[in-house]
């Protein structure tokens, strides 16, 4: 079993990090910083670190005033309510005027769990991606989003961070370097490629090996960023292997599936489907349960591609 | 650096019936625009622009500026008017209001307008901008201030409350909100479209210093605006009584001005009016 770690977690020691390195750090909560683990930062650096009380609207504000003024203000909530809750002040006071925002949102997607539909984020990334200027990512690890935040603290303008509840599997080593340009290839394959982001890329990995064990090669890519997108590795992706399959924890509408597919239609159009929360609200239930429920399972995965394959020309 | 030597509160009036002719003249047009709104926010423009703002026209980055957030982001004409009359551009700008290729949007906005601290427009906004600045300020030890102005009918928007909890609860003395409190709104009377008195008694259970005054009064709002600056320990809000679009006699109390245009004739009459 390989090692877990939860990426929240990493998150909220990252900053701590930051913090004591750059003074014009500073971090913004709305009463949720024991879970989305800002709690460190404001241990460390109380006189720096802001909680807004259970008022999305204004922390972003707030946000925008202080990133206006130099600094650059990470702001957390869970992602339900970073997103939807306050979109018009993210859009008119972050995105139009571009300032230096990082919006890092915790427990994202169906795996929130046990709070059932009301809590669990599945259109957020679709809402943050339709904002000019944004940059969107979703690590699929914890040594992964520990280089994405480094890397959106030393970046000016305006980001969407998802991060999930769960503990997850660690994909990468010490030697892993993000660069937010590149989707990583996770392994390469001719007969397929899988594209998936954040939880779903542990269990694309599985899916290939799966499919290695019958005859099938597939490639898969981590796009941790779904914009700006990587349209470069999906040409050379739909090209070499011919039919592309995406996954992702989010309905399909303007998610990782709808931009690839763009993609793929505007340059090489390829055989494409799709594994993602149907057009529905889901369920309380455990992480896995809710996983398996929307086919967000290493096994559906492996028979889509199958599938997938078998549409090729 | 140059900074503005304050007017007298005649060189003020004079000055706030230019405004007025800028406003007319900019809305007439583009045959689009709030004159309402921009009308009964003039004096209160005029005396922090002319008098109370530390600002440079020649630096609109300087770093100790104060900051002037127009959360009633609408009201953009005036503070437009404003602008260009301590020299951010030149005046002869002002006529391309909410054109294409215009650097005056109908809005505000950050990146095109020299001398606009924030874009705004949908409402509600600005008062939590302005507390991240009062922030800031305060975490740099720099002495600038903040002035927010928001109008009456924007009350309406639960931001504006959360924001006015917030700037009580982190003490923000450096920031003053002012209410154009016009006494209307798109549809019409504030108190019959949504009661938001009583104002004062609200901003002050919420924590904030208040002064209700007169919002066409110069030496009022002089006074007002100076005092803030010696609060300690909580932010300052300025209930500021003014008329929907003072000083044009058929704008007057009519909440159909609130976003309408003069027609050509209308403008020549509204002119004569102001001369």
């Amino acid at each position: 079993m390989a090692a877990e770690a939860a990426m929240r977690e990493t998150y909220g020691k990252t900053l701590v990090e930051l913090g004591k390195s750059n003074p014009d750090i500073v971090v913004l909560d709305a009463d949720l910083s024991s879970s989305t683990q800002t709690k460190f930062f404001a241990k460390e650096f109380p006189e720096r670190f802001f909680n807004c009380g259970i008022a999305e609207q204004n922390m972003m504000g707030i946000a925008a005033g202080l990133a206006a003024s130099g600094k650059t203000a990470f702001a957390s909530t869970f992602a339900v309510f970073a997103s939807s809750r306050c979109f018009d002040q993210v859009r008119m006071s972050i995105a139009q005027p571009h300032l230096n925002v990082k919006i890092v949102a915790t427990h994202g997607g169906v795996t929130v769990g046990e709070d059932g539909a009301s809590h669990q984020a599945i259109e957020d990334l679709s809402l943050m991606c339709a904002l000019p200027g944004f940059t969107v990512i979703v690590p699929a690890d914890a040594v992964e989003t520990e280089q994405v935040i480094r890397y959106a603290a030393s970046t000016l303008g305006p980001f969407y961070i998802r991060l999930p509840r769960l503990k997850s599997a660690v994909l990468y080593d010490k030697n892993y370097r993000f660069d937010l340009e590149k989707a990583v290839t996770m392994r390469d394959g001719r007969d397929v490629t899988i594209i998936a982001m954040g939880l779903m890329v542990e269990r694309a990995l599985k899916a290939a090996d799966t499919l290695s064990g019958e005859g099938v090669d597939a490639r898969v890519l981590n796009m941790h960023t779904l914009k700006p997108l990587d349209e470069d590795s999906i040409m050379k992706a739909a090209k070499e292997a011919g039919a592309i399959l995406t996954v992702e924890e989010h309905v399909r509408q303007g998610g990782l599936g709808s931009r690839v597919a763009t993609v793929v239609a505007e340059s090489t159009p390829v055989p494409m489907s799709f594994v993602n929360i149907e057009d529905c609200f889901s369920s309380s239930g455990q992480p896995e349960e809710l996983l398996a429920k929307h086919g967000l399972t290493a096994e559906n995965i492996a028979k889509e591609a199958k599938a997938l394959v078998k549409k090729k020309r | 650096m140059t900074q503005l030597q304050p007017y007298s509160v005649e060189e003020l009036q004079q000055k706030a019936k230019t405004l007025r002719r800028h406003i007319i003249r900019m809305i007439a047009a583009s045959q689009s625009g709030h004159p309402g709104g921009s009308l009964s926010a003039v004096e209160i423009i005029t005396s922090l622009y002319f008098n109370i703002l530390r600002h440079d026209p020649e630096n609109p980055q300087w770093l100790d500026r104060d900051r002037f957030i127009l959360s009633k982001g609408h009201a953009a004409p005036v503070l437009y008017a404003a602008l260009a009359e301590c020299g951010y551009f030149h005046v002869d700008e002002l006529l391309t209001l909410r054109k294409m290729g215009s650097r005056m949007q109908g809005h505000c906005d950050i990146g095109t307008t020299p001398g606009i601290e924030m874009s705004t427009g949908p409402l509600g906004q600005g008062l939590s901008f302005g507390i991240g600045c009062a922030l800031a300020a305060r975490l740099d030890k720099r002495d600038y201030r903040i002035y927010v102005l928001l109008g009456d009918g924007e009350l309406d928007e639960g931001q504006v409350w959360e924001a006015a909890m917030a700037a009580a609860h982190f003490k923000l003395d450096n920031l003053v909100a002012i209410v154009d409190r016009n006494n209307i709104q798109l549809d019409g009377w504030t108190h019959d479209i949504m009661e938001t008195e009583p104002l004062a008694q609200k901003w002050r259970a919420f924590g904030w210093r208040v002064s209700d005054i007169a919002g066409h009064d110069i030496p009022q709002l002089l006074t007002a605006l100076e005092q803030a600056k010696t609060i300690k320990g909580k932010p300052t809000m300025l209930i500021a009584r003014t008329v929907k679009g003072k000083g044009v006699s058929f704008m007057e109390n009519k909440a159909e001005f609130h976003g309408k245009a003069p027609t050509p004739e209308q403008a020549v009459q509204a002119l004569k009016e102001l001369e």
